[in-house]
């Protein structure tokens, strides 16, 4: 009951630091506009399926524009020596890592709720009667993506290089989840039921249970003095 | 110099020569014992570079993994070093299986590369110990560096074994291994061609412990080096 008390006061630390600035979600919601724009210029869609390419593209921008929120997550913490003040407080070390996960994957969620609809537009797909399945691949694949992100920004926070070290880190271990997400939501778009995606939907899930586990053993060795 | 000293050296040195020799013996196996391939020709010879480097590359990355953790566990700066020369020298094998697999390909597929799931994990594999090699250049030397490096030592290994199932369902061209068939090992091979591989097998991994011994030896001699200047 403590342990979820002290979470819960770190998501609430976060959101409230984030709507009066309002810097990451505004930085995250355009950067992921500004992606498929960008695909859209770069793919010609009169001559290829939107179908075909609107998964990937759709992933590429949840991908990059997540990768900038968690960039700031800890980059915050380290800024005025708050994270010290956080280690200080009396509370287990993993409530922290948890703390700052769900806060990043709450804007992370924010974001792609703004993006789909967008995207749908763009790319003039249908999603009608499959929106709870999608939502649930959408859900699960982002949480794997900010339990391992969150992990390695922690890290990266404090390496001299900071920007350019949490992609390094993160994309060539984020790939089970891209393929798994882009793969369910590419069939999910097509028309298909949630049947046809139980393998990659179950491997998301492997994915998640193992860097849950993986994150909550090696967090307190990462901010340990 | 102490004994222990002198008994180390003398053993490192011993297995300087029996690399040396070994090397020389796998050479001559590959090039002149093993027959030449029916179908693929004189190009299949780089199987037996190819197979022992993927084989160590694994082998060095699931080294960093135990020490890794043992590193977590004890905070001894002894497996820090052996994960990091490990991590090293995985990198320099798994460069070598990038490079062999698509002369081999390029020949047999007509292709350098192709998004096979072997391949592609090979890849992320070589992605995600640069990436390690990175953060540790990149950090600040001393304990913060040690712990960094061994919490990604784990994660990526974890990493690794969801990325093979991942690509696995993603895409799957390469030759079925040929050591391991459904029919016994080795049954899709001549005899000769399965001692040249073991041949080769063994001068490589020699060649592994040859290079952790002296890469060890190295930072030990950098730590030494450090502590002296902390002196003066």
């Amino acid at each position: 009951m403590r342990f979820l008390k002290d979470i819960w006061a770190i998501v609430q630390k976060d959101i409230v630091s984030e709507l009066r600035t309002r810097e990451i979600f505004s930085s995250m919601f355009i950067f992921a506009l500004l992606v498929i724009i960008i695909f859209i210029f770069a793919i010609d869609l009169s001559e290829v399926r939107g179908i075909d390419v609107a998964p990937g593209i759709l992933w590429v921008a949840f991908i990059f524009s997540g990768t900038i929120g968690l960039n700031r997550s800890f980059l915050f913490e380290k800024e005025n020596n708050c994270l010290e003040g956080l280690l200080l407080s009396p509370m287990d070390r993993s409530a922290i890592y948890f703390g700052k996960m769900l806060g990043n994957l709450i804007f992370m969620i924010v974001m792609e709720a703004f993006t789909l609809p967008i995207f749908i537009i763009f790319f003039n797909v249908s999603i009608s009667g499959r929106i709870l399945p999608l939502i649930l691949i959408i859900f699960l694949s982002t949480l794997g993506f900010v339990l391992l992100g969150t992990l390695l920004s922690s890290m990266s926070a404090s390496v001299k290089t900071r920007d350019i070290m949490l992609p390094v880190l993160l994309y060539p271990l984020i790939v089970p989840v891209i393929i798994a997400a882009v793969k369910s939501t590419g069939v999910l778009l097509e028309g298909k039921s949630l049947e046809g995606v139980m393998h990659w939907l179950k491997l998301i899930i492997v994915f998640d249970i193992i860097f849950l586990a993986v994150s909550f053993m090696t967090f307190d060795y990462i901010v340990e003095e | 110099m102490n004994l222990s000293e002198t008994g180390k050296e003398g053993v490192s040195r011993f297995l300087g020569w029996l690399t040396f020799v070994m090397v020389l013996v796998a050479l001559i196996f590959i090039f002149l014992y093993a027959p030449t391939e029916k179908e693929e020709g004189v190009v299949q010879r780089i199987m037996y570079f190819h197979i022992p480097s993927a084989w160590l590359a694994f082998f060095a990355f699931f080294v960093v993994f135990i020490t890794s953790i043992l590193f977590l566990l004890n905070k001894d700066r002894k497996w820090d070093i052996i994960a990091h020369s490990s991590a090293e020298i995985g990198v320099i094998f798994c460069s070598l299986t990038l490079i062999t697999g698509p002369i081999w390909g390029k020949s047999i597929w007509g292709a350098w590369w192709v998004w096979d799931a072997r391949l592609t994990l090979t890849l992320i594999l070589w992605l995600i110990y640069v990436a390690y090699l990175m953060l540790r250049t990149h950090t600040n030397e001393g304990s913060q560096r040690a712990r960094y490096a061994a919490v990604l030592g784990i994660v990526g290994f974890f990493g690794v074994i969801l990325n093979h199932f991942s690509v696995l369902w993603w895409r799957t061209f390469h030759p079925k291994p040929k050591m391991l068939d459904m029919k016994g090992i080795g049954s899709g091979l001549d005899p000769s061609m399965i001692v040249t591989l073991m041949v080769s097998l063994t001068a490589f991994t020699l060649l592994y412990f040859l290079l952790m011994g002296q890469r060890i030896l190295l930072e030990k001699m950098r730590d030494e080096v450090e502590e002296i200047k902390k002196r003066l």
